[in-house]
This record gives structure tokens, C-alpha cells and sequence, in this order.
């Protein structure tokens, strides 16, 4: 059974979207990218306010074994961060797609979205 | 070694799979690298005990008429005067003095006097190297022969303050491993289960962690058996993240990062483990130059004092002009900052000396300390 809810769309660089209906998007890490990476110790995210492209760098995320950056893949603005998130890494290994979440966005360009893959998507790419 | 080699497996493959061990390879093995995860496998290891498979480091006997005078020349450390099951920590040095492997080496000589047994263990990368600098060596000894019983054998280290209950409770014998002093070792019949049969088992006060613990060496067919006894006993199977993590926060060189060909033990800062008393062995003269003539480079270790984590080949800073590369970094949960050890130019490894490490552009200020960077609590 996939660990990737149907509810949010996903990207080939193992982020997710929720896409929330009023504009905004919030942004994560995908279960599988977390069991990847491995114990979460640090995670670097934009500041609030700051304007981002699509596939820009938007911080860091670093385990006990590697560290990777973390691409955008939706334009507009950085709306929130999840500081608790910051506070405590560990929520990105035990929860990626609720209390681990990263940023909240303001979307620019609510097209963009159409290139996000489906959860089923998402997992056959993993399966490849 | 080439990414079409097969790589080698461990008698303990099929633990590994049943306890979910997400498998790497390694040194041409394929190894556990995690279990539950390296933070929860570093704390069972450091407040409870957990068990390592190190059945690819080398296992070597040397034995035979003239093994000690032997391991005298090749060895920076006293070999003949070790008392019975005692072992002792070094190196095997090129003629320049450069670090072709470390190894601890016990002796095994029957107490009776009738013959000469050492039993030398050596890192799995560096096996196919010691074999053969052993083998060249080896001619002015004609009693001496060495057998190479690697694959026929498993290790098990197990580490943690509870590791000498655990061996306890497996030793079937009156003699119990928790009497054993650091470095010592006995030969037991532990028992495999409640119903299990009985079997032999090398047992030595070693290990990389930190911890107190014990290394178990048993024949091939009873490793698996006596990982599950370990298992069952409560024993945490822990991986080779959670034991890079412990060996660094222990102040442990990993040889083939923070020492190799290129380094001298007095590079490192391992001179104590150097017996300069001893007449002649491979390396000595080198490093009686070395000695007079200065040390260009120093190992030191440092721990960062803001966030992220140094890793290996990281650049070392003093302002922004490069003195030096790091050879080993983690995230250390005993300290819950970024820990490192590295080479610099002599005249900057002071302690408490402040210097800055290179991470991927973004230069975070570390401070030299001493090492290690844990102790166990007494």
C-alpha cells in the first residue's frame, strides 16, 4: 500500500503539495524521502515574505548521513514556515505529510500546479 | 574495486533482511547501514547495549615458531611480552611510515607452552593489503604461517553498559566475560536459546563505539544462531551509521578517511599506541624523522558552534584562506551539534583555537577540542 495520500500531488524531487483551494499550496518532503535521508537533524526554509521561483533552491534539509537541498516546484510567496519543524527535525521522519510540513505558499501562477503528479504517479515513478 | 565485483556477504545476511537492516554496500560487502534508525541505534548503544555485525573486518591467525618476533617487526606495538588472551592496539606502517592499516592483535598461545597463537584482526578494505604485506614479510620467519579464516567465521560486537550482563547471562561457563579487564579475552561455551545446543565462542573486551562491550568471534554455521540468542537476550541490532557516528563521537580513526598511506600515526595523534622503546619495526626510522624534524599537519577534532554538519573533505578555514580537510564529520547526538576531526597545519591545531569549516559555501565557525568528544560516564 503506497504511504502517499491521495489528497496531495507530488513531485519527481520527492516534494508534495497540498493545494488548497483559496490560492495557497503548503509544501513538504514525501514519506519516501524521509525514509531516504534518514534522522533528520537540521532543515534551513526561506524567510517569510520572500519571493521564490519554481524549481529554485528554497532550503536545506540535513540528516545524520547526507545533506540535500529542497526545490520549490510552485512559484509565489512564502506566506509561513513551519518553525516548530525547524525546532524539531525528528516530525519530518515521523509525520513528512502533516506536522512536518515546510512552507505555506501564496501561488503565483495557479497553472503550474497542472504539472504536479498524482499520488499513483508519483509512486510508479518510485517503482521505476 | 570495480562496481561489477559481487559483492561479499556476511553469514548474518538473512538476520539482517528479518530485522528490516536496509543494506549497503561496503568495503565490497553488503552491510546493514541502519536498522530502526542511526539516532535510535546510537542511544541503545550508549544508555542500553546493541550489537554490530563486523564479520567483514579481517580475521587473521599468525602462529607458529617466531609469530612474535614477527609481529614485532611488522607491528608498531609489543607483541611477545602480551600475557595470555591479552590484546593490544596499533598499526602496520609502510617503510615511510605511512598507515597501511590499524589492528588489534591477541594472544592465543596454548597456556601450556607447547606453541605460538595470534590472533590479528584488521579492517575488510584493507584485508587483501595486510595479507599480502604480511606474506612479503614473512620469509625471514620460516616457522611462522598465517591463515586467513575470514569467511569462515563471524563477528559480533556487542556495546553498551549492559553488554557485560548480556555476555553473562549467554556464558555457560564459571568464568564470566564481565571479569575480563579492557582488552582481555577468554575462550566460552555460550549457549544458543533455552533448548540451544552449546557452542564455542572467542570473546574480547574491544570495540569502536566507546562503550564497554565484548567482540564475538564464533564459527560461521553459529553466527546466526547467536544473533538471534543476542536478539533475544534484548540486544538492539545497530548498523554502520549508528557505529560511525559512536567511533567518531569516541575520538576512533576510521582508517581510509582520517588516516592512510599518506599519514603517520604521529600525524594522527596516535603516538601512544607507537612503542618507540621497541628496536626496529617497519616504519620506526621514518618516524624518528619525522619526530626530530616537526610535524607539518595535525589530526585534531572540533565541534561546530552553529547549525549543519562538517563531512568528509570539507575545507578547514582560518578567515577564508584553506588550512587544512576534513577527514571524518557527523551530527553527534551526545553533543547535539556538527562534530569533526581533520588535518591543519601544525601551527593552528590548539586547543580551543577557533577556526571555520567550509560547509557547501556557508563558513560556520568550530572550535578546536580535545578528543575524544564523549566519555562514558564512570
Amino acid at each position: 500500500m503506497s504511504e502517499h495520500p491521495s489528497d496531495l500531488q507530488y513531485t519527481k524531487e520527492h516534494e508534495w503539495v497540498r493545494v488548497e483551494g483559496d490560492g495557497t499550496a503548503t509544501i513538504g518532503i514525501t514519506h519516501f524521502a524521509q525514509d531516504q535521508l534518514g534522522d533528520v537533524v537540521y532543515l534551513v526554509l526561506p524567510k517569510v515574505g520572500s519571493s521564490i521561483a519554481k524549481d529554485s533552491k528554497m532550503g536545506e534539509v540535513e540528516s545524520v548521513k547526507s545533506i540535500s537541498d529542497l526545490f520549490v516546484p510552485l512559484s509565489g510567496e512564502v506566506l509561513e514556515i513551519n518553525k516548530d519543524a525547524i525546532d524539531h527535525p525528528e516530525r519530518i521522519n515521523e509525520d513528512p505529510h502533516g506536522t512536518g510540513w515546510m512552507i505555506k505558499v501564496k501561488l503565483s501562477d495557479e497553472a503550474e500546479v497542472q504539472q504536479l503528479l498524482s499520488a499513483e504517479d508519483y509512486d510508479k515513478t518510485l517503482a521505476s | 574495486m570495480s562496481s561489477d565485483t559481487p559483492l561479499q556477504r556476511t553469514p548474518l545476511l538473512s538476520n539482517h533482511i528479518a530485522a528490516n537492516g536496509r543494506m549497503v554496500p561496503f568495503a565490497g560487502w553488503e552491510m546493514p547501514v541502519q536498522y530502526e534508525g542511526v539516532l535510535a541505534e546510537a542511544k541503545a548503544v550508549r544508555t542500553k547495549v546493541g550489537m554490530f555485525d563486523v564479520s567483514h573486518m579481517g580475521r587473521l591467525y599468525i602462529e607458529g615458531t617466531g609469530s612474535g618476533e614477527f609481529l614485532e617487526h611488522v607491528l608498531t606495538f609489543a607483541v611477545t611480552n602480551l600475557n595470555p588472551g591479552k590484546a593490544r592496539y596499533g598499526f602496520v606502517l609502510t617503510e615511510e611510515g605511512g598507515v597501511i592499516d590499524d589492528t588489534v592483535v591477541y594472544q592465543q598461545s596454548p597456556e601450556d607452552g607447547s606453541g605460538e597463537r595470534y590472533l590479528m584482526i584488521c579492517n575488510a578494505a584493507n584485508r587483501p593489503a595486510i595479507v599480502d604485506w604480511l606474506n612479503e614479510h614473512m620469509g625471514d620467519y620460516p616457522g611462522v604461517t598465517m591463515t586467513d579464516f575470514t569467511t569462515e567465521s563471524v563477528m559480533i560486537a556487542v556495546q553498551g553498559p549492559a553488554a557485560a550482563a548480556i555476555a553473562d547471562s549467554l556464558c555457560v561457563g564459571e568464568e564470566k566475560p564481565s571479569t575480563l579487564k579492557p582488552f582481555g579475552s577468554m575462550a566460552q561455551a555460550v549457549k544458543l536459546g533455552a533448548e540451544g545446543a552449546l557452542v564455542e565462542v572467542f570473546i574480547g573486551r574491544t570495540g569502536y563505539t566507546g562503550e564497554d562491550g565484548f567482540e564475538f568471534v564464533a564459527d560461521a554455521a553459529d553466527g546466526s544462531n547467536l544473533w538471534d540468542a543476542l536478539l533475544q537476550a534484548g540486544v538492539t541490532p545497530c548498523g554502520l551509521g549508528s557505529r560511525d557516528v559512536l567511533r567518531l563521537e569516541a575520538g576512533l580513526r576510521l582508517h581510509g578517511s582520517d588516516m592512510d598511506t599518506s599519514k603517520t600515526p604521529l600525524e594522527a595523534g596516535l603516538e601512544r599506541f607507537v612503542n618507540m622503546k621497541k628496536d626496529a619495526f617497519i616504519g620506526r626510522e621514518a618516524l624518528v624523522k619525522q619526530s626530530a624534524d616537526g610535524l607539518a599537519q595535525k589530526l585534531v577534532g572540533f565541534k561546530l558552534l552553529d547549525s549543519g554538519i562538517p563531512r568528509h573533505e570539507y575545507t578547514i578555514l582560518n578567515k577564508d584562506v584553506q588550512i587544512g580537510i576534513v577527514t571524518s564529520g557527523s551530527y553527534s547526538p551526545s553533543l547535539d551539534t556538527g562534530i569533526g576531526m581533520g588535518y591543519v597545519s601544525s601551527e593552528y591545531s590548539v586547543l580551543a583555537n577557533h577556526i571555520h569549516i567550509d560547509l557547501r559555501g556557508r563558513p560556520v565557525e568550530a572550535e578546536i577540542v580535545e578528543l575524544p568528544f564523549y566519555h562514558r560516564p564512570k
